[in-house]
């Protein structure tokens, strides 16, 4: 049974300032629960703001650094899940039913890779 | 909005992967109506039929599990209602009925749950031979089809329909309710449960026959079961012993085996192929157990969990293991118990040490075929240069093995006693 990454790409400049709708925490607590009692999820967890971040870059045999925030990039990874599926269509249902508990109008997107075995 | 040929595609894999998800909570709350898990498979597969059939057309509903369990009910309560002459059972499922969540209205969290636990305890019911249950557990609960359960245990496949469809009319016909054990024979159903699952993931680690030495889809089936079981059952020690117990297992599976496939021995293996999400995972497990004695499962994972601890083989802490395994023979006293725990004490102590409590064994029926009784004595006599014992020792564990693997590590380890080598 493959591992896949789910990397959730958010639009931060979007996300400064957006609140919280109250059943929301509620609503993603439910379907987190849901996944780990399908006995599907590994580990997951939310990532700290791209103005705490560091790039650290291999370029012409050089390494340089650059500090966030990225605004520039219009979406950043702001959290992972690792989950265990059959295959690339149920993790690609999980992540389906993640988007869908967020507000309608956040953009949201799941990148769904399947990780290396071995 | 006009449906593309790849989206209707997409939709055929969405209602797959759904059903997937779903199928063993759909079945259970179709039992809870019918009572007869037969009736309920067949009655969950009626209802992806009708998703195949509808959703490529009127598109993927808001919630496609609670879709399919409701008309998945509608199906069961008709058919109740049709077969059902006595009026009681009318008036039972007319109960029912009115206590049934509308369509599109799922039931609550804990509604499935309990299901789901119900179908849990039917497929591991005690009634049922052991492999009996394994087929039934894989098939309801793991979503396996029966062709890959065949291939799983290197079976033929009508042997494994004709075992799933005995065990289906055994449950109906020995008229197993279809609840949760409480009270005084929980511990048992329970026992058997856990079995089942530590079955499934051992026959993966340490194929009994065959060329594989470890088929892992079937080690992250039993994972999976064990991991729902816990969401299930948080409050049950024994589960969370299960749990870590094979988390750490399957922490080592990529270093059991070199890349030829033959078998790596615990002292060879490269710690650093060892998977620490899982290790990480395994660890949390035996904290859940609590500080209650522990059951067999819990003793085994924190034997499991000192290996983990042990950065190379040489920092392996054997007291703690062989004082574990005491306790593991207090608990379950077995002759396989006491020749892992000579194992432990020849390295705590010593070979002369193991060697006498394994020669103690030697007579042990229950061992007689059992091709780890000469592998670990060749190697407590090599280890004190008994070398022509030891390699008839290894030949003999050779002739025994039913894995290939196996059979080849032990005749090489025989050649190489015979030439006085380690």
């Amino acid at each position: 049974m493959p591992r896949f990454l789910s990397m959730v790409r958010i639009d931060e400049n979007e996300m400064a300032g957006a609140d919280f709708p109250e059943e929301f925490d509620q609503r993603m607590g439910a379907l987190l629960e849901e996944i780990t009692k399908a006995g599907v999820m590994l580990d997951t967890a939310g990532l700290m703001p791209t103005s705490e971040a560091t790039r650290v870059t291999w370029s012409g045999g050089r390494v340089s650094y650059t500090d966030g925030p990225f605004t520039e990039t219009k979406e950043v990874v702001g959290g992972y899940a690792m989950m265990q599926c059959k295959d690339m269509a149920e993790a690609v249902e999980w992540a389906r039913r993640f988007v869908e508990v967020h507000p309608a109008e956040w953009s949201v997107t799941c990148e769904v890779r399947e990780i290396q075995a071995g | 909005m006009a449906v593309t040929a790849a989206g209707a595609q997409q939709t055929v894999e969405t209602v797959e992967a759904v059903f997937r998800i779903e199928s063993a909570r759909i079945i259970a709350g179709v039992t809870r109506v019918v009572r007869d898990v037969q009736i309920a498979e067949e009655i969950a597969q009626d209802a992806l039929v009708a998703a195949l059939e509808q959703w490529p057309e009127s598109g993927v509903p808001d919630r496609p599990g609670a879709w399919l369990m409701a008309t998945a009910k509608h199906r069961a309560i008709d058919l109740v209602r049709r077969k059902e002459t006595y009026a009681r059972k009318l008036a039972e499922v007319g109960r029912a009925l009115e206590d049934a969540p509308p369509p599109a209205e799922p039931s609550g969290p804990d509604d499935i749950d309990d299901d789901l636990l119900r179908l849990i305890f039917t497929a591991c019911h005690p009634v049922l031979s052991t492999d009996a249950r394994i087929a039934l557990t894989l098939r309801l609960l793991g979503g396996l089809t029966t062709d890959e359960i065949a291939r799983a245990f290197l079976a033929a496949e009508p042997t494994v329909a004709q075992r799933i469809v005995r065990a289906k009319r055994g449950l109906a016909r020995a008229g197993v309710a279809f609840e949760v054990p409480y009270g005084a024979d929980r511990a048992e159903r329970l026992g058997s449960v856990l079995e089942v699952v530590y079955l499934i993931f051992n026959e993966g680690y340490a194929a009994t026959a065959g060329d594989d030495l470890v088929r892992p889809a079937l080690c992250e089936d039993a994972l999976r079961l064990v991991r729902v079981l816990q969401g299930l059952m948080p409050a049950e020690p024994e589960v969370h012993g299960l749990a870590a117990l094979l988390e750490f297992q399957a922490s080592r599976i990529r270093a059991r085996t070199a890349p030829g496939g033959e078998p790596v021995l615990l002292a060879d293996q490269n710690r650093t192929r060892w998977n620490g999400l899982l290790m990480r995972r395994g660890v949390e497990a035996l904290h859940r157990v609590g500080g209650g004695p522990y059951g067999p499962y819990a003793l085994q994972a924190a034997i499991a969990a000192c290996h983990a601890r042990a950065a190379r083989y040489e920092d392996t802490d054997w007291a703690t293991i062989a004082a574990l395994y005491a306790q593991l023979a207090r608990v379950v006293p077995s002759p396989v118990v006491e020749l892992n725990r000579a194992v432990a004490l020849s390295m705590a102590d010593g070979p002369e040490a193991g060697l006498a409590l394994v020669d103690a064994l030697t007579g042990e029926p229950a061992l007689k075929d059992y091709h780890l009784l000469p592998s670990v004595r060749g190697d407590l006599l090599a280890r004190l240069g008994r070398h022509e014992e030891a390699a008839a020792e290894f030949a003999r564990a050779a002739g025994m093995a039913r894995n290939t693997r196996e059979r080849d590590l032990l005749l090489d380890r025989a050649a190489r006693a015979r030439a006085g080598r380690p």
